[in-house]
Parts: structure tokens; sequence; C-alpha cells
């Protein structure tokens, strides 16, 4: 059932950063292609909660006035961009999908917005997310839930639904998300799209609106795994404006994409946490028969502490979260309902302005931080967290990158999980431990499980091994079934 | 100076907390100017306005000022990190202040009061200030009574530093002295303008009392103690609030207690039951600060003399001790390297000290009049040349004229040193014209000799001097 | 029913967050709180003696800027943005309840 079109205009980051800055096509028209398709098939999915069609158009025209004077405006020249909305646009509202945020208008630019410009990239919409990135299925946006290309009657996955979407739908050739548990990997492979969280560090999270700082991580969607390394170069780098950057230049990733997989150690957990359906347990069998195929070695290693991931990231992050959100006070911007005292304004304004879920998580973790409890849970969580990043730093001595599921099951059914947060929750079972330790972790589309939906496979990788990790996808794309 | 208190068999025990406010340019996480009376809101930026996305960044120069400050108060500078404090208030703006809680920069020091009393410091550590709430309706700009309530959120983010010493002081004047050295020495470094009726440095007492010798008391939290007066004050005030309520049988709440300064009382301000939660933990947006020893030694080689070692310097120079009130005003004024200056021109040191606390008051830290204009005008009083009432006079023409030559003033005033036989007659003449006076001087009776030196001043018109007059009387006494 | 949290302590979190909750509200989070600690009891069985906190993914150490000043935000633009602003300032109902 699927309603991929196909166009003319090209569609893959690569092809039209290469056609615009060689002026075989023009930015406009480009431009023009993606925001015919939002308009025919926008009503249905609900990718965005924003389509900044005047802005796309003005800057189309400005780069295709560069290249008629002889500048070069960048290696992501014309190529459309849908930006999740929690990385805030100057002057452009940025939601997060929440009551709280509605109207708010960022006075400054989040840094990747900033380095997506310089790079010629043309942003067409901000897409929508699970209200504050607080989801796997988009249901819980304030904004209503955005639907999966593939099969409208399922989630596109979450929380950066939108933008895994907006790209599956061709509303864009590409899109930014921001990975706190999984928020990237899952809704790509739901949505059988490239999804890349980077390494902690990689990317700027300057105006990215924090969910759990210690966890947030941005990175790209794209139809293939050759264009995610062009747009994660193009936004990756040190950025002196947040302390947690790795003090490098951008990553370099294209350069070694073809190097295939010969001699490569490719990790099996054999201690992996169940819960995956056969589905997508058969492909990620046939992904490691692949890439054997293609030379590498497969390695039993074993991470003992991984399946405590998701308890250590449901307190950790929200115990962060809890921190980060309470700035949200009706003081300064957004939303306001008003009272006749300053504590009962926050009480109507916070009550009324976050969604169910979010406050869940605030509960959740104001509890974990609260006199009393703090050893039991959140300080205990960090000593797991610690244990989870030994765990695998052992296994990576054995192998250069490991495969897992990205996630447990293909897209499922609206309605499916909503009433009990538990079972939301392990859909992150297999995407959490890389937020934890820090390290990259991309899904790549891999065959089509039950009901021929997407699958997408996770390929982990240490700390700054981007390189090794997009060989190893670009070897599973290149096989895919 | 800082005799122990003690009151019907107790004793008090205060420690103080002291915040400053660094003297950097800029905020500790953000590049907007840390400027104390600008118009409200002017210097703003997302992080200080607690915006989503902002992050912050650490200032180089208050870790810098805070190492400063730290080394001054022979502290131990460690491995350090921030974390969230976490609470509401419409004047912190992230709903959470950025505070060294488990990890401070400044670690175990002490400071030296005048008298050689020692304080020790537990910490000093970095934080972020809030902005300011007004209080708008209601009387006198409080908060009850208020209609609504405004924010300028110019001060949230500017670098603070709290100074927490041990519960070692004892009394009122003892605290006094802490707070002022402290202040001195802030100020020498550098690390704080220390006007603590701007703000920039704020003191809250942790009081309590107990008999000597026995376990520390409950203590309560003495805040918004705005001179080194009201801090001398309140401990008083709170000291013997506690001591009453314990004679008559009731108990100590640990609670936060506001000084009123009108009414010269504490007031409960809530108690620590009800406090809330802060829920700690390290923040993530931040990393560790752990400056390397190079930095930490270059910090210390930089350190300026510190008023306590000048003192010590001063006191020796001049031959007092360091916590006499010449030495601790000069040193506090800043001029004691102008009397030292002074002796080293070849002057006298102990007079230049006395010429210096008394002549230079409102000049600062370098008096007008060149060091070795006051030596010359040193050794004249020194010699007899001049009386102590004529140098003051010639003092008086240097301070004006910004120096000069103190022999040509004295000249030009007609100071001249009496000749010796000159005076020996005024006095025998002056013993001659006043037989009762004499004859009641020799009896012993010292009132006496006040109409003889008299008699000799009118005679020189004030020119001699007072001592060798008395020096005579004495001599003729023993001759007969 | 979970017996790891209750109704009290939820709503005592709830107030330290600054959300209230309906009596609906209070039994349904206590009842979906509890199922997550429960859930969470996996990490009580780990022997964690001796191990290091861990608050961030990377370990790096000592980023700080220079002390120089930069543009700030212009004020009418952010006061136009707030939820309500007065003489330069932004406006809040009386502070009762919260005095420090």
């Amino acid at each position: 059932m699927s309603d991929i079109d196909h166009r003319t205009p090209p569609s893959s980051v690569a092809d039209i950063a290469w056609n615009v800055r060689n002026n075989v096509t023009s930015a406009a028209d480009v431009v023009e292609a993606h925001l015919a398709e939002i308009e025919r098939r926008e009503g249905d999915i609900h990718a965005f909660n924003l389509v900044l069609a005047d802005d796309a158009r003005a800057r189309a025209g400005e780069i295709d006035d560069a290249v008629a004077v002889g500048r070069d405006p960048g290696p992501l020249a014309g190529v459309p961009i849908a930006l999740k909305d929690n990385m805030c646009t100057r002057g452009i509202p940025t939601t997060c999908s929440s009551k709280i945020l509605d109207g708010w208008k960022p006075p400054y630019d989040a840094t990747v917005v900033t380095k997506l410009r310089d790079a010629g990239a043309v942003i067409v919409g901000k897409t929508n997310l699970d209200e504050f990135a607080m989801g796997s299925s988009t249901e819980n946006s304030a904004f209503g839930a955005t639907r999966n290309p593939h099969d409208t009657t399922r989630v596109p996955g979450g929380s950066s639904g939108g933008s895994a979407a907006a790209v599956a739908a061709g509303f864009a050739a590409a899109g930014l998300g921001s990975d706190t548990g999984g928020s990237i990997r899952q809704p790509a492979a739901l949505c059988g799209v490239v999804g890349v969280k980077p390494t902690y560090g990689a990317v700027s999270r300057l105006g990215l609106v924090a969910f759990a700082s210690s966890l947030d991580q941005i990175g790209p969607f794209t139809h293939d795994v050759a264009d995610a390394a062009l747009v994660l170069e193009a936004i990756s780098g040190h950025d002196p404006m947040d302390s947690t950057s790795i003090a490098q230049g951008p990553l370099e990733i294209s350069r070694q994409l073809d190097f295939g997989v010969m001699g490569l150690r490719v990790g099996r957990i054999t201690d992996l946490p169940e819960g995956a359906s056969p589905d997508v347990v058969e492909r990620l069998e046939q992904a490691f028969d692949e890439l054997r195929d293609a030379g590498a070695e497969i390695v039993d290693v074993e991470v003992p502490a991984f399946g405590y991931g998701l308890t250590a990231y449901y307190l950790i992050a929200p115990a962060e979260a809890s921190s980060n959100l309470a700035r949200y006070d009706g003081v300064r911007f957004g939303h306001r309902v008003e009272a006749p005292d300053t504590n009962a304004m926050y009480m109507a304004t916070r009550t009324d302005g976050f969604g169910a879920e979010v406050k869940r998580r605030i509960m959740l973790g104001t509890y974990a931080l609260s006199a009393g409890y703090y050893d039991a849970y959140y300080g205990r969580a960090l000593k797991v967290r610690r244990r989870i990043a030994d765990d695998f730093a052992a296994a990576y001595a054995r192998a250069d990158v490991l495969l897992t599921p990205a996630s447990p099951t293909v897209a499922f059914h609206f309605g499916d999980k909503t009433s009990d947060p538990m079972s939301m929750y392990l859909c992150d079972t297999y995407t959490i431990p890389s937020n934890l330790t820090g390290d990259p972790a991309m899904s790549v589309p891999f065959g089509t499980g039950d009901d021929g939906l997407p699958v997408g496979i996770q390929v982990l990788a240490p700390a700054l091994q981007e390189a090794t990790m997009f060989r190893t996808a670009a070897e599973l794309e290149r096989r895919a079934p | 100076m800082s005799d122990t208190w003690s009151f019907d068999g107790w004793e008090m025990v205060v420690g103080l907390e002291v915040h400053v406010e660094l003297a950097t340019r800029t905020k500790l996480f953000s590049a907007s100017p840390n400027r104390f009376g600008d118009e409200p809101n002017t210097n703003i930026d997302p992080v200080t306005l607690g915006l989503p996305g902002a992050l912050p960044v650490l200032n180089r120069q208050a870790v810098e000022l805070a190492m400063r400050l730290g080394l001054a108060l022979n502290c131990r500078v460690q491995r350090s990190t921030f974390a969230r404090k976490n609470y509401f208030y419409p004047d912190m703006p992230k709903a959470y202040q950025i505070s060294q809680y488990d990890e401070p920069i400044c670690v175990d020091g002490w400071l030296d009061l005048p008298d050689g009393m020692r304080v020790g410091i537990e910490r000093a550590h970095l934080e972020e200030d809030t902005g300011k709430s007004t209080h708008v309706g209601g009387s006198g700009g409080r908060i009850h009574g208020s209609e609504h309530s405004l924010i300028d959120f110019n001060r949230a983010g500017v670098p603070l530093v709290e100074i927490v010493s041990r519960p070692d002081i004892r009394s009122p004047d003892q605290a006094r002295a802490y707070v002022s050295e402290l202040r001195a020495i802030l100020v020498a470094v550098g690390a704080s303008d220390a006007k603590m009726e701007e703000g920039s440095m704020r003191v809250d007492a942790n009081v309590s009392v107990r008999r000597p010798g026995a376990e520390f008391g409950t203590r309560c939290e003495i805040k918004n103690l705005n001179s080194v007066r009201s801090v001398g004050r309140a401990i008083e005030y709170e000291a013997q609030r506690q001591i009453a309520m314990l004679e008559a049988g009731e108990v100590i709440r640990q609670e936060t207690r506001h000084w009123d300064e009108n009414d010269g009382r504490t007031h409960t301000l809530r108690s620590k039951e009800d406090a809330d939660d802060y829920r700690y933990f390290q923040e993530p947006d931040l990393v560790v600060v752990d400056p390397d020893p190079e930095w930490i030694e270059r910090v210390r080689a930089a350190l300026p003399v510190l008023p306590a070692q000048r003192r010590i310097r001063l006191a020796e120079a001049t031959g007092q001790t360091p916590d006499a009130e010449a030495v601790l005003v000069v040193t506090d004024r800043g001029q004691d390297a102008y009397v030292l200056g002074v002796a080293a021109a070849g002057g006298d040191a102990t007079r230049a000290l006395v010429y210096v606390k008394e002549a230079f008051a409102e000049l600062g830290e370098h008096p007008s009049v060149p060091p070795t204009d006051l030596a010359v005008l040193t050794r004249m009083e020194l010699d007899g040349e001049l009386t102590a009432t004529q140098a003051k006079q010639v003092l008086a023409e240097l301070v004006a004229a910004g120096g000069g030559d103190a022999r040509a003033i004295a000249a030009e005033k007609g100071f001249e040193a009496m000749d010796s036989t000159e005076l020996e007659s005024m006095v025998d003449d002056a013993i001659a014209a006043q037989p009762d006076a004499w004859a009641k001087f020799c009896a012993g009776e010292g009132k006496a000799m006040g109409a003889l030196v008299g008699a000799v001043m009118k005679a020189s018109k004030g020119q001699a001097d007072g001592k060798a007059v008395t020096a005579l009387l004495q001599q003729r006494r023993q001759e007969v | 029913m979970s017996d790891r949290i209750t109704p009290e302590a939820v709503a005592k979190v709830a107030k330290l967050a600054r959300l209230s909750l309906t009596d609906d509200e209070l039994q349904q989070a206590t009842h979906q709180l509890g199922d997550m600690l429960d859930h969470f009891a996996d990490i009580d069985a780990l022997d964690l003696a001796g191990v290091e906190p861990m608050t961030h993914p990377t370990p790096i150490a000592n980023v700080m800027r220079e002390d120089i000043e930069m543009d700030c935000l212009d004020r009418d633009e952010v006061l136009a943005a707030a939820p309500a602003a007065e003489d330069g300032r932004f406006r809040v109902p009386p502070i009762i309840g919260l005095e420090d």
C-alpha cells in the first residue's frame, strides 16, 4: 500500500545539490516540486506543524541568484529540509507540539539551522513531534498525530514522527530530528527511511529545546545512507556555545561510504533483551548473513547490562526533563493562565499547558530526584548508566559495530499503546543504550516485515566512529531485500 | 577587639555565608554585561532569560576570580562541578539556579582577624545571581499586600561566589571584624567591589547558642544583613532571643529569619520543615572545571600582598600592634604603602603613620604629597626643630599645596626652634613671676605646672615646645 | 496495584512540579507511576558498589569562554512576546507563598 511518489526532479540530497550547484536544476523547481507534494498529501499525513512555503520560495530564489552569479551556495544547495519543531528558528514559531509554547517565536536560530542555511539548504517546514519529544508514536502532539505514509492507519513512530513521515512522503529530501532515547531511529525504521543519532557532542544542541540534556542529540532523516552522510557532515562540528560539544571539526563520512565491510567485525549481542517480533528478528538474521557474505566477520559479544537501559533511561531522562521543563512558568514567554497569585498562576499555566505524557514524566522525574528517593532512583540509574557504558566498551573491544533491531516491531496502529505508558516505553528498548553511552547509532531500512511494512536495522558504533557505522549501513542498504 | 561574648553563661556560635558579586565584564554563563544600575531588562540574552534551547557557557574570568579569592583565603582549589538547584520563583528564570553543590571550587581555608583570631573557611563556590523583583501596590515595597510584582533580569546570571565560614565566630565583634576583613581581601584581590549598600556583598548569619563546651544548639539563619553594623546588631539580638527562649524552657526551631533594621529584631521567614526540596543534580549542560596546577600557581603568584600581611608590615615599621587603630585605618584606606614610603625616604614611620591617619582621610590610596616631603617634616619634629603643633600646621600646608619644602614653610611661618638659653630664661621668668605656683609645683601639686607652662607658652607666642618646657621645669625643681 | 508509591507522595511531587491533579488524575498517576516503578525495580538486584555515577556521556572538562560582551536581546521585542509586561519589566501576579 506504499504510495511514495518518485517524481522527475531529483529527490535525493546528493542529486539535488549537484544539480543546483551546477545550474542543471533550479532550487526553485526543486522546492516547488516538494511544495506540490506537500499540497497533495499533507492533509492525509499531517507531518508539519507549519509549512514555510513563502520562506522556502524566497530562499530558493536566493540560492538560484547565487548560482547565477557564480557563487556556490554550499553542499546542500537547494535541498528541501523538514525541521523538527523543537529546534529554534528566529522569528518563526517553535512549539515542541505543546500548547505551552504555542505562538512563541524564538529570538535566535539553533546552530543547526544556521549551519543548514550556510550549506544552502531550504527549510520547508517545522514538523510535528510528541510533545517535547516525549513519546514513540507522535500521538502525544498537542496538534494531532502524524500518520505513517506507508499506512495512514498506523503511527510513524516518534518522537520525530513528523520529520520521518515528511521524508518518507517526499515532502522534503531530508529532515532533522532529535533523539533522546530513539526518537530518530525508531520513526526512521517505522517510516522506511534512514535515521541517524550521531555521537553525543558531534552536533550542537544550542537551540534544540531540551528534553534530557545529557541524552539529546540532533541527527538527519534521509532516503538513503549517502544522503544522511551529507547532511550529518553539514550539521556536525564544534560549537563553542555548547559546552558539551566535542572540540573537533565536522564528521568525515562520505569518503569511506563505499569501502565495504571486508574484514569488519560485526557484533551479534547474544544476550540482547527479547521482545522483538519474529518478522523483525528474521530481518536481523538476514542482515548478519548479508554482511558475512560481504566479507565481514560476525562475532558474538555480550552486553549484560543492555536490558537495564530502559530503567536507567526512564529515571534519568524524566529527571533531567523535570528540571528542563520547569522554565515553562508563564513569566517570560509562551502560554500563561492568569490567576490571583504567582504560585496559582504557575499551577494553572503548567496544568493547562502540558499534555498527559509530559506531566507523567515531569512527576516521575521529580520523584526520582526528590529528597529520600534520589539515591534509590536517580543516583542508582547513573551507576547503571556507567555499567552499560562499560559493557559496551568491552563489546567494542571485540567488534567494530553491533547490529540490533531499531524497533521491536513494524509500525503499529493508533491507540495500540496509548493506554499503557509502559508498553510505549518498551518501543525504545534497543535504541536507548546509545543515548546513555553517547555512542552513535543509526537505523537503515532493510526489507519489510508484517503487512509489508518497513523494517529498520540498527547499526551501533563506538563514539566518533560514524564513518565505520555508515560503511556498514551502506552495505546493508546495497543488500537490502 | 574580638572579646568573647557571653551572657549568663551562654555562648553564641556563629557561621557566616557571604555572597559576593564578582567583578567580571559579563555574566557567569552568558555574554550580557554584568553591570549595576542599567535600565531594567537591557542586559539580557537567551541564557539569562532561560529561553528554550539556550545553553550556558562558563566565564573563564569568573573562575579565575573565584580562584583568586579562594587562594587569598588559604583555600585549596579543586576539581569542581555545577549542579541545578530546582525551585520556582519569578526572579529565577529557568526555575533552577546553577550552583556548585557537592564539589565546590575552593575548600578548607581560613581568614585571620586583625587580632590574630582565625576563622575557618569551609568552602567558596560559584553560582549565578537571580533577577530582581519590585512589588507594586501595598505598602513600602513589601510582598504582602502588593497588587503585582515586576521583574528585572539584569542581575540574573551575574557571577557570585558564596563564601561559607566554619562556625568559629563567638561574638558580634568577631562577626563584624570577619566581614570587614573579608571585604578588604575581596577588594585587594580585585574579585569584587564588595559594596554592601549596592548589594554586591550580602551576608547571611547562622546563629545558635550553647553552654560553653556543650554540643551546638539548633541554629537559625538570619537574612537581609545589609551593613557591617547590622551583622553585629542582628547576631546580638538573635543570640539574646534564643537564650531567652531556652531559659524559658522553650525549644528553638530551625528556621530562616529576616533582620528588620527598623525595629532591630529578627522575624520568622519560613521554617525549615516546609522548605523546598531542591532536587539538586549535576548540571548536564556544563562540564567539569578542573584547573591545572600551572593555572592555579599563576593565579597564586599574581596575588597582591593581602591586608593582614600589610598590617603586620606597617605595625612592625611603626612600632605598633597589627590591630592598633591607626594601623587598621591606614591599611584599610590603602595608605600603608605610602607610610612605608615616607620611612624609606628617611622619615620617621611612627609620625608618618599619625600624620597619614589624621591628615589624609579623604585622599584615598595615594596622598599627593611626595613621601620625601613628608619625611623631612617627620624628621624636623623628631629632631625638635618643630613642635607637634607647628608640625601639624606645616602638614596642613603641604596637603593643601600637594607637597613642598617643609623647612621653607616652617621658616615662612616663623617657626624656628627656640634657642635653649632663650627658653631657659623664659622658664626662669615664669617661676619668678608666679612664686605661689612654683611653691605648689615643688610641693608636688601637678596641677600647678599648667600655670607655669601656660606663662611660657604665652611669652613665646606659642612657639615653645610644651614637652621641652615641662622637662625644664622638672629639671629646675630637682635643682632646688 | 503497586504499593511503590502512595497518592500522598504523588500529590507532593505534583505540588513540587507545580501541576494540579484532580482526584481521578491523582489515582491514575499513582497507578501508572507505581507500575513504572515496579518495572524499574529490575535494577534493585544489581550490585553497584564502587560504580562511579555517569552524569555525562563524554568526559569533557574545562570548557570556558572569554569574558567578552556580546549583543543583548532587544528589550521591546522580548517584552512584546511576554505574557505580561509593564514599565520595562515582566509583570507577575502578587508573589505569595513563595517568599524567600
